[in-house]
């Protein structure tokens, strides 16, 4: 093993990472801005790689497929809460949970009637379709660089939105206090809707940009919402900083533990939000007790 | 008070005869029917006992559900009946262990994190026995027979015929819902009660509440371990996705659906499901869309469950 395994792996884990990134944040601002626990995140992600997939073939590439699938996914979220998630905002969490499995299982199948059940792949646009050379036997492909830095400028650009906005200042006020967020005059109706079209929006872009190099497969939103959990719970509920910190953490774990010890796989990544658990219950980033 | 007492008293009684009656009167069909609703009826309780009584929203309860289906698996004779007498206390302890050991870190944790976490590890458990070539791996295992009732090498009483294994799973509901009911009745029942309502008085008040959190943790192991065990042999098959975030899912859907923090509401969910599911299956092949448009309406419109129906009726009718 010399060091362009190492090398490889880190920008693996990174590239992961930062998918991971993407479909975390907008759990966590959900989670943290309308109190909602969105088991049906996933599905957006789901929506956003079939939608590549099928508008790439189509349209006869990627890149136009993006900006109408985007559109889609969100005008979906926009509708799922104007007609259900509306209703149970003052409800228990064990109602959200309800809800969105019930949501999960309408996306699903649907996903089986347009799809079936079928692994499909998706190519890389073939502006992005080669490899760099990093040995004399090994090479990196282009299209993985490239969701790395798409994902570092949206991952900026949510910052400095959230940092420099008056609507990113709503979304922070509304993680530490909703209420008093109601209070100040903001209206919260129009601010949950928009937090969680952004969060479906961020989670169908991934999926998105992650169909070339993910095979897209039925549950594939399962897999990527899980991992997500995992995510937060490391960074702590409602911190996009701690969300980063825990993808990126999560993202090299995993592709080294796949490396060095694929029969722990499965598991690694458990195993190290249960040993961070021991030391910090509410994650990183979070407040006690959220 | 007392005679409200009596009135369900009786009620569960004519419910368990009718119960008992099914294998008479009834196709074998319904039989292997009303088998899973019960079977996934205990599963449903135990998991209330953790959501409804001590505020603990698992999402990963069908880890130990799985655990103990396996246990019974990798404890049972290459090509003889299994001993239920030795088997099932052994596959439960296995279930309600494995809590004891994840509930000890997940109950560290609170509200969403709680979720996440117990998802989290019912995942893991998920992966460790999907990743296993010993446990059969993706495809799972088959069991040779239905357990046996033996003594001193004697089997006494066999479970082959659907009936008579209806009727044990009948039996351990029984025994489950009169053991969870103690339970929920006990001193220790009205600590885990006063901790969902207001963690922070009863420590306020001297209790340690992470270990009675962890003891009522275990105690749904142990009885999701004894559903576990029960679904293995009416299948005679284990398979990963008894431990998939999907069956915790579900079971909770079953409990939320019956009435969070009743018992018997969670059984009547489990019949609710698992009959919808059979009626949708019959409609369409794609009836996990009409289970999900359901599930999505019922909790819009029903917002406690079906034992709450009948309030939700009267407020209607004075409305």
């Amino acid at each position: 093993m010399d060091i362009s395994f190492y090398v490889i792996q880190a920008l693996n884990g990174i590239q992961y990472g930062f998918l991971l990134f993407l479909v975390a944040s907008g759990l966590t601002l959900v989670f943290g801005v309308m109190g909602i626990i969105n088991l049906a995140h996933g599905s957006f992600f789901m929506m956003g790689a079939y939608l590549a997939l099928w508008l790439a073939r189509h349209t006869g590439s990627l890149f136009s497929a993006l900006p109408i699938a985007l559109l889609f996914a969100t005008a979906v979220a926009f509708l799922a809460e104007r007609l259900a998630f509306r209703h149970l905002y003052r409800r228990r969490h064990l109602d959200h949970v309800l809800l969105t499995y019930g949501f999960i299982l309408i996306f699903n199948e649907l996903q089986r009637i347009l799809w079936g059940n079928d692994v499909h792949s998706v190519p890389a646009p073939d502006l992005l379709a080669g490899s760099i050379p990093l040995t004399a036997t090994q090479s990196y492909p282009v299209y993985r660089i490239f969701i790395s830095i798409v994902c570092l400028g949206v991952a900026f650009g949510l910052a400095v939105a959230i940092r420099s906005t008056r609507f990113g200042m709503a979304i922070r006020a509304g993680v530490v206090n909703r209420e008093m967020v109601e209070a100040l005059g903001i209206d919260t109706n129009k601010l949950f809707a928009a937090v969680f079209c952004l969060g479906a929006g961020l989670a169908a872009f991934a999926g998105m940009i992650a169909a070339p190099v993910e095979a897209v497969y039925p549950g594939i939103g399962e897999t990527f919402l899980i991992v997500s959990f995992v995510v937060v719970v490391i960074g702590g509920i409602g911190s996009l900083r701690g969300a980063f910190v825990g993808a990126m953490a999560i993202g090299l774990a995993d592709a080294f533990g796949k490396a060095l010890m694929p029969q722990f796989a499965g598991i690694g990544i458990y195993a190290v939000m249960a040993a961070l658990l021991l030391w910090r219950p509410q994650g990183l980033f979070g407040e006690k007790q959220a | 008070m007392k005679p409200r007492l009596d009135g369900r008293r009786a009620a569960l009684a004519a419910a368990l005869l009718a119960l008992a009656l099914v294998p008479a009167v009834a196709d074998e069909f319904y039989v292997v029917l009303f088998t899973k609703i019960l079977v996934l009826g205990i599963f449903a309780m135990s998991l209330d006992l953790l959501v409804g009584y001590t505020g603990l929203p698992s999402l990963g309860h069908a880890a130990y559900f799985g655990a103990a289906a396996y246990a019974a698996m990798v404890l049972a004779p290459e090509s003889a009946p299994a001993n239920l007498l030795l088997t099932l206390p052994a596959s439960v302890l296995v279930a309600a262990l494995l809590a004891l050991a994840t509930g000890a870190l997940a109950v560290r944790t609170a509200g969403m994190y709680f979720i996440m976490v117990t998802l989290a590890f019912g995942q893991m458990a998920y992966f460790a026995v999907h990743d296993s070539p010993y446990l059969g791996g993706s495809d799972g295992k088959l069991l040779f027979a239905r357990p046996v009732v033996a003594f001193g090498g004697a089997a006494i009483l066999d479970f082959a015929e659907p009936q008579v294994y209806y009727l044990l799973v009948l039996a351990c509901l029984a025994g489950s819902y009169g053991i969870l009911r103690a339970v929920v009745q006990s001193p220790f029942g009205r600590v885990i009660q006063g901790i969902r309502v207001n963690e922070a008085r009863m420590q306020a008040l001297g209790y340690a509440t992470y270990r009675y959190k962890l003891a009522s943790f275990a105690i749904g192991g142990a009885f999701a371990g004894l559903a576990g065990y029960l679904a293995a042999y009416q299948a005679e098959y284990v398979n990963p996705k008894l431990l998939g975030w999907q069956e915790s899912g579900l079971a909770l859907v079953m409990v939320i659906l019956g009435g969070v923090g009743t018992l018997h509401g969670a059984v009547l969910g489990s019949a609710a499901i698992v009959l919808l599911q059979e009626f949708f299956s019959e409609l369409t092949s794609h009836w996990m869309l009409l289970l999900g448009l359901f599930i999505v309406g019922s909790v819009i419109w029903l917002p406690h469950g079906i034992v709450g129906i009948r309030a939700w009726a009267r407020r209607a009718r004075t409305r």
